[in-house]
This record gives C-alpha cells, structure tokens and sequence, in this order.
C-alpha cells in the first residue's frame, strides 16, 4: 500500500535562511521563557482571586499593570498560565519525539536494511497505524485510563511514529548498497555497526526535518485532546486547556482564546520554520 | 493488475484484522468494564448483573472471537448507553460524517489544486513564497482556533451562518471550511511540487518543442502526471479528515460519527468505542485502495508493476 509522506518544499536560499533564523529566535523565546518559569512572570499560575476575573490584558480598557496579559475566569494570571503552558508543550513536544523516533527509526531502519520478509512486516506495521485513527484513539486511552500529562505523553508518542518509519525506511534503502556501506561491510564490520555507525548517521539530517514536523504535531494534538477535555487535566493550565476554559467566555472577551491560541500558532509555526530552514541547510531537498 | 488488487485487498484484511485485535484491547484498558458501567454508585450484585448481561464474565479470548464473528456478519453488539444497536448507530450519524468530509475535501481540493499549479509555473517568484507562507501558517494554525474565530465572527458578529446543528445545509459550511484548511497546506506543497519535477521533464521539453500552448502544457500533461501523487494524498487525506473530524464535530455539535466516538468515550460506552475505531479505520483502508487502483488508471507505468 502506499505511503506518501509530505514535508514542507525548498524555498531559495535567502529567504529559507530568513524563515530560519526566525524559526530559531521564536523557538528559543518560547523555550527560555518555559525555563525561566517564575523568574520571569512572578504571579503564580495557580492563584485564583474571584476578585479581579477576566481582568482584559494591558492594552484593552481595564487591563491593570500587576496581570499583562489579564486573567482568566477564576481570576488566575494568564501571563503566568501562558509561560507554564510552553513548559508543558514543549515537554510534550520533546518527550513524544524522543519516544516515536526510538519506535519509528528502530522499524525504518531494519526495514530499509534487510528488506525482504522484514520489510513486508514492517510495512504491514507502517500500513497497520495509518489506518488508526489518532485522535480518536488517543482520547479513548486516556479517556478510559484516566488523564494525566504522562499518559497524553505516552499515547503520543506510540502513535505518532509513522513518518519517522517511512523516512527511515526510504532513506536506509537509497543509501545501504552505497560503497561506504559496502567497504564497511567488506572490512568485517558486524550488522549493528552497520546501522549504528554507516547507516543512522548518514539519514540523520532526514530524520532531523520529520522530528520537527512530529513535535509540531504533538504540540497541536495535545492542544487539541486538552481542549476537549481529555488531556491534560485541570488545573494545570496547558494551552488547549487554556482554550478550552476560555470558550465559555469568548463571546464577550475574545482575547481569553485568542492570547492561548496565538501562542500555540506561534510556537507550530516556529518550529515548522525551523524543520524547513533545516531541510535547506541540510540539502535534504526531496523526501518521499 | 487484478493480481496487484488482490493482494491490496488481502493485505487491507490483514490489516482490518489487526486493528480490530487493537480496539479490542484498547476498550480493556481501563480494567474492570463492568464496574465502570455499573457506575459508582453500584453494588457487588449490580456489578455481576451487569459483568453477565454484557457477556464480560466470559474470557478475553471468547468476548474477542465473538465480537469479530458478529461484526463479520455486520453486528457491532449493543451499546448500553443510547439502548440501540452499534450498527445503527453508526449508521444514522455517518452521513453526517461523510457530508463533512466530502464538503471539506472539494473545497481542499478547489484551493489547493490551483495554488499549487501557480507556485509551480512561477516558481522562485513572491507568487510562489506567498504561497509556501500561506501552507506554514496554514499548518500552524489550530483547527479548533479557526473554528472559534469563524464561530465569533461569521456566527455571532455578522450572524450569517449558524454556530451549532446540522439542521441546513448552512450549517456545514463553517465546518467544511475548518476542515477543508487542515487538509490544504499539504494539498498545495503536493501539488507544488509534483508540478515542479514534472514540468522539468523530457515529455514537456518535448510538448514545448512542438509548439503546444502553454495551458495545454500545463493541464494536459504536467498536471496529469503531478496528479498522481495528489490522488493518493488526497484519498489518505480524506481518511483522515473523517478520523480527525472529531474535534471539529465536537466544536460546532455536529452529531457525526466522530462526536458519537466523543461522547461513548467519555461515557465509557465501549462497544461503540470499539466499532468507531474499527469503521474509521475499514474506510481508511478501503480509501488507500481505491487511491492504489485510481493511481494505476491514471498512469499505465505502474500496471507493470
């Protein structure tokens, strides 16, 4: 059956660079103000004050100095809930790339290699999770489980290693009869050297561009599961929970999903710049 | 070629078999099905009353090869929460489902197609960076955020479209267009790039050399050959969209197939749970397939192999 993946195409060289460098600085924002945490934002996120609820951010009639970016309908900080929400979307996005690439290059890698009676079952495991829908699966474990940030974690990072088999998988096959493999071979080199040694490295650029596609991905989906409900559990404040709470409100107050939902836009779009300045520098220019 | 279908349609089977062996186990997940059926508030009698009428006192194994028996035949089992038959419930929301899917991807396919044939003749140009910007963005952006935004603005500002329902045919547009912009940024790079290769190749230097027009160039022969890949995207797309769709029905309370899979989640009602899973992914895999034998038709290389 047939597997298309689609990555993002190659710009011209001064404007990848640009979207690049972009990439980087709004990545690196978001992360070091995760970091940073409380040091930045000294309001605790978990503070309710039913006094001061949905107080506007700064910019909008009867935003106070004391909350920036206002406060949601519980009268928590929304510029410190934001700044913890990165924490946790980075978290996601990381930790389920870590675990679907362990999955998705291990199957990529010894289809690719050994072709034959391994890459039929590899396939048919490749074929086998398309078909899955992610979504709904993804609440159902959670929703029967229990939520929990570990659990959302870990069903994203069992489902969403599929692109990471497909590259693996074409980029091993491209590259294991090349004469570096070959001399490597010849000179007695064992099978795990092979892959370990000769083949990763040499995909590893590919492998970089779809790392950067699947935490966008993660980050959308745990947005997404949070936002209905089944996610990350309140009141940790994740940003899909974020949109989710602030649903009731939009109506009257707009800003209460559009501050959260603007944050998430800018952090998929950061890193997807990011895999498409990598993609350019790394020539890896046509993946499928 | 009927060889090549038969062994798809095989492994498509193979394929069902294992997702249905996975459905199976997901709904066993969460432990003891019946105490969480009977509710909290049931006793040890009730629990064991329910464990029977639902056929959960007998072994994994047995509930297994039963529920696969049944839903060979098109029996999904009972589900306890709506008091009806799986299959008919299934039945009553998929239109709903489908009707979205299908708007979605039209209107996917009506923006895509075009834009990527424009980044593609004027490749290197501000048309063809506009577009790449316009597919980054397109990707960064939430579905469930553009659903809000059109729910605030067309819904409540401008009160020109419903926000909730599926009573008209209005009340699809909303949805459709959510729907239709998960599926375009991929749509258009797709397509971009299959007419980039093929508008480098050797037939076109030829069509060129013989003086055909360039529009003739363009939809006759670079588009029939980038289509392909177009064709089977878009089929996996639509698979997916109907999977995905389930935020989107959940958003705007359209009572598809995906918000009935919502719902029995979150009412622990597992044999629907289970036949959700496994019909979504029965289409997804039917879809892959007929992408397989439109790709064939489409281009007499591949019936050689």
């Amino acid at each position: 059956m047939s597997v298309p993946v689609v990555l993002p195409t190659v710009q011209s060289s001064r404007v990848g660079k640009a979207g690049f460098t972009l990439g980087i600085v709004i990545v690196a924002v978001i992360a070091a103000a995760a970091l940073a945490g409380n040091s930045l934002v000294p309001q605790d996120p978990f503070v309710q004050d039913l006094g001061q609820r949905l107080v506007p951010p700064f910019w909008m009639d009867g935003g106070r100095p004391e909350h920036l970016l206002g406060t949601d309908q519980l009268g928590r900080d929304y510029l410190a809930r934001l700044v913890y929400g990165a924490r946790i979307s980075l978290l996601t996005g990381t930790t389920t790339v870590i675990m679907s690439g362990l999955i998705g290059i291990t199957l990529g890698v010894l289809g690719g290699f050994f072709g034959g009676r391994v890459d039929d079952v590899v396939l048919f495991v490749i074929t086998t999770r398309l078909s899955i829908p992610v979504v709904l699966v993804a609440l159902a474990v959670v929703g029967l489980m229990g939520s929990g940030l570990g659990l959302v974690v870990a069903t994203l990072g069992l489902l969403l290693w599929d692109r990471f088999a497909v590259v693996a998988r074409a980029t091993t096959m491209q590259i294991r009869s090349l004469d570096y493999v070959n001399a490597a071979r010849c000179a007695g080199a064992s099978t795990p050297h092979l892959l370990i040694r000769e083949i990763l490295p040499n995909i590893a650029s590919h492998l970089a561009v779809v790392a950067t596609l699947e935490m966008a991905l993660a980050i959308l989906l745990e947005a997404a599961l949070s936002f209905l409900g089944l996610g990350v559990p309140p009141p940790l404040p994740s940003w899909g929970l974020m949109i989710a709470e602030g649903k009731d409100y939009m109506f009257f107050s707009p800003w209460v999903i559009m501050i959260p939902c603007g944050a998430l836009a800018i952090l998929v779009l950061g890193i997807n710049l990011v895999g498409d300045g990598l993609r350019n520098l790394l020539g890896t220019e046509r993946l499928r | 070629m009927l060889r090549l279908i038969f062994r798809r349609l095989v492994v498509g089977l193979l394929v069902a078999l294992t997702v249905m062996t996975l459905a199976f186990l997901l709904t066993r997940l969460s432990g003891d099905l019946a105490i969480s059926i009977a509710g909290p508030q049931a006793t040890q009698a009730d629990v064991e009353i329910v464990r029977k009428a639902y056929g959960l006192d007998r072994p994994h194994y047995v509930q297994f090869f039963a529920w696969v028996g049944r839903a060979l035949i098109g029996d999904l089992g009972q589900s306890y929460f709506f008091k009806d038959s799986v299959a008919n419930l299934i039945a009553r929301r998929m239109p709903i489902t489908l009707t979205l899917g299908m708007v979605g991807l039209s209107l996917a396919l009506i923006v895509s197609i075009p834009l990527g044939i424009l980044a593609a003749v004027r490749e290197n140009t501000c048309v063809d960076r506009a577009v790449t910007m316009f597919t980054m963005v397109g990707q960064a952006v939430p579905s469930f955020w553009l659903a809000l935004i059109l729910m605030i603005t067309l819904g409540l500002q401008l009160g020109i479209l419903p926000i909730s329902g599926t009573g008209t045919w209005q009340h699809f547009v909303m949805p459709g267009v959510v729907l239709a912009f998960t599926a375009i940024p991929a749509l258009t790079r797709l397509t971009r790039s299959g007419m980039i290769e093929a508008m480098a190749s050797d037939y076109i230097r030829t069509a060129r050399a013989k003086g055909l027009s360039r529009a003739r160039i363009i939809f006759k022969h670079a588009l029939r050959n980038a289509a392909v890949p177009v064709v089977s995207i878009a089929a996996v797309q639509l698979g997916f969209m109907l999977g995905g769709s389930i935020v989107i029905e959940t958003v705007f309370a359209l009572h598809g197939v995906g918000y009935l899979g919502w719902e029995s989640i979150a009412k622990n009602d597992f044999p629907v749970v289970q036949a959700v899973v496994l019909v979504l992914a029965a289409i997804y895999i039917a879809l892959t397939l007929l992408a397989d034998i439109l790709n064939v038709l489409l281009d007499p290389r591949l019936r050689a192999g």
